[in-house]
């Protein structure tokens, strides 16, 4: 009896109307996605685009090479331009190594212990800190505490602990991705661990390591909050020494110990200016910001691309 | 049963069995005594006795899930890798005498003397030459003229000299997978191992790589000890001089390949060669 049933159940069933249900479903989970996409992609475009409008007449050589001024059509970022690439160089001097090694420790060298795991739940949550409390980290250790000042050296050291967990992260997921076929190749040579991690994993790691450390740096370029704790002006009418000298010993440091500004500050000046000049000044900032960023990710996707076709 | 008598069980006849004179010793290269071995709480091994002789090819089979893997992997100590694995027994490595899965015993130092080749074609992504080289810069070596002859001497041993002579610098990832899995053997054997380790070398290969291979291994036999995992009984009846089937994590039998396949002592593997199971 249950067998007849059971079979009847299984001869009942529609096939076709089962297939016009499923596309039917696809087809309405696509046209909300479509939706939501287009949604925010034009509103990220319209704000884009307006910038765009605003900013870029306002862009040419004067703009870049000029200072900022009391005149909003005779202001330039020049200050800032050069102050954001600087602690840019110095942020990714300190957090690449440090986060980088700090990564191949915990994925290879750390025994799994507990410790280990309070460590990594910690630099996890690190990721997620607000800027403001690594400005504000900075600006009692750093600036007090060593009596560093509101430098570019601060500026950097700063930004690369904000960016340090996202480097560590990335170093870590990029070791953990590499298939345990690699690793056993390594290690069945008689490999040390040194030498797989140097010889064969850290290069099978690159591309990987790469896009952390990048991602890092474009959040650190656009970072206002944390610039502007540790005490960056926003009126800079020069520029820090130059690191190449005329004279023996041909290189300084001594542009590490000068004040400062960078972009997303002169752009946070210039938009709380009440001249309409400044607002547009600010605009044109915003776009090298972004085109800075793009040009940072794009830098990313060819490295990536150039490891993965060498190793091909 | 205690290991002693299992082996000189199998030894004898063994001889007998090779058309050796009775008082001729067979070398033999590493013994594995009474090995047991557990992933984490499951044991995968259980009292695994067999010789393995100098210079000659020694095939394991058996069903999947047998622990012939395991067993392979025990010898160069790859379960290392992982944590919670532990073993007991000995396999003892001649003529230094050395127990290999003795954790005093650096895996590391197991390795450099045992050389393994795995399932899957697992080249590095660099160039052929640097992948035959692999072994040789892990150990110190980097002399050019030392590294560039031993990196040729181990293309010619894989076969693979002739095919790859002129694209030394390009990527091994150019290569076929069967080229591959040569190139893996070439890199096993550069540094001179005593002893070669294949675990189903020619699982991922097509038959014509496959063929390849086998000839390989019968090449490099009188050479170099070499021990196979294969699932392929024809494999192992073309290729071994022993045979050792596992079954459930324990050694059915071991005996010569032709004994095995033509004349079983065990039901299991007499059930296994003839296809009641497997």
């Amino acid at each position: 009896m249950a067998k007849d049933d059971e079979a009847q159940i299984l001869q009942s069933i529609d096939e076709r109307a089962l297939v016009k249900k499923a596309n039917r479903q696809d087809l309405r989970f696509a046209i909300v996605g479509l939706t939501v996409l287009t949604v925010a992609m034009i509103t990220l475009m319209a704000l884009v685009i307006d910038f765009m409008i605003d900013g870029i007449p306002r862009i040419n050589g004067e703009f870049l090479t000029s200072f900022p001024s009391r005149r909003p059509e005779r202001a330039g970022i020049l200050s800032a331009w050069v102050g954001s690439s600087l602690v840019m160089l110095v942020t990714a001097v300190l957090a690449v190594p440090i986060g980088v090694a700090a990564g191949i420790y915990l994925e290879e060298y750390a025994p799994k212990n507990w410790i280990t795991d309070i460590i990594e739940i910690n630099v996890t949550n690190l990721a997620g800190v607000p800027s403001i409390i690594y400005g504000l980290l900075a600006l009692g250790l750093f600036v007090y505490g060593f009596g560093l000042g509101s430098t570019i050296l601060v500026a950097g050291m700063t930004l690369a602990l904000l960016i340090l967990p996202i480097i560590i992260v990335a170093t870590r997921e990029a070791l953990r991705s590499i298939s345990l076929e690699m690793r056993e190749a390594a290690y069945g040579l008689g490999a040390d661990k040194w030498q797989a991690v140097s010889m064969y994993l850290l290069p099978a790691a690159r591309p990987g390591i790469l896009t952390g450390a990048i991602v890092g740096m474009s959040r650190a370029i656009g970072e206002t909050a944390p610039i502007i704790t540790i005490g960056a002006l926003a009126f800079i009418a020069f520029l820090p020494p130059s690191p190449i000298q005329a004279e023996f010993p041909y290189v300084s440091f001594e542009w590490l110990n000068s004040p400062f500004t960078v972009m997303p500050i002169q752009m946070f000046n210039w938009i709380s200016r009440p001249q309409p000049g400044f607002h547009i000044a600010a605009a044109a900032t915003g776009v090298i910001l972004l085109v800075m960023t793009l040009l940072m990710n794009g830098l990313a996707i060819y490295l990536r691309y150039r490891i993965r076709e060498g190793m091909k | 049963m205690d290991a002693m008598t299992q082996m000189q069980f199998s030894e004898t006849p063994l001889q007998v069995a090779a058309g050796m004179k009775p008082d001729a010793e067979l070398p033999v290269r590493a013994r594995v005594l009474d090995l047991s071995f557990y992933y984490g709480d499951k044991q995968a091994l259980f009292n695994v006795t067999f010789p393995i002789h100098d210079r000659k090819v020694t095939a394991m089979i058996g069903p999947s899930g047998c622990g012939k893997s395991t067993l392979l992997r025990t010898m160069n100590r790859m379960h290392d890798l992982y944590p919670g694995n532990r073993y007991e027994g000995e396999v003892i490595l001649y003529p230094e005498n050395i127990n290999i899965v003795s954790p005093q015993v650096d895996p590391m130092l197991v390795r450099l003397k045992i050389g393994m080749v795995f399932q899957k074609p697992n080249p590095f992504p660099k160039s052929i030459y640097e992948n035959v080289a692999a072994g040789l810069w892990v150990r110190g070596i980097r002399k050019k003229s030392v590294v560039d002859d031993r990196v040729e001497q181990a293309l010619t041993q894989a076969a693979l000299w002739d095919e790859v002579k002129d694209r030394l610098r390009t990527s091994a990832y150019g290569l076929s997978g069967g080229q591959q899995q040569r190139l893996c053997i070439a890199r096993a054997l550069a540094p001179d191992p005593e002893m070669l380790l294949l675990d189903e070398p020619t699982s991922a290969l097509d038959p014509i790589a496959t063929a390849r291979i086998e000839e390989l291994v019968m090449e490099l036999a009188p050479k170099v000890t070499i021990v196979i995992v294969t699932h392929n009984m024809q494999q192992a009846a073309r290729i071994s001089n022993f045979t050792a089937f596992m079954h459930l994590g324990r050694m059915a039998e071991f005996d010569l390949t032709e004994v095995i396949f033509t004349n079983p002592r065990d039901r299991r593997t007499q059930d296994y060669i003839t296809g009641r199971f497997g």
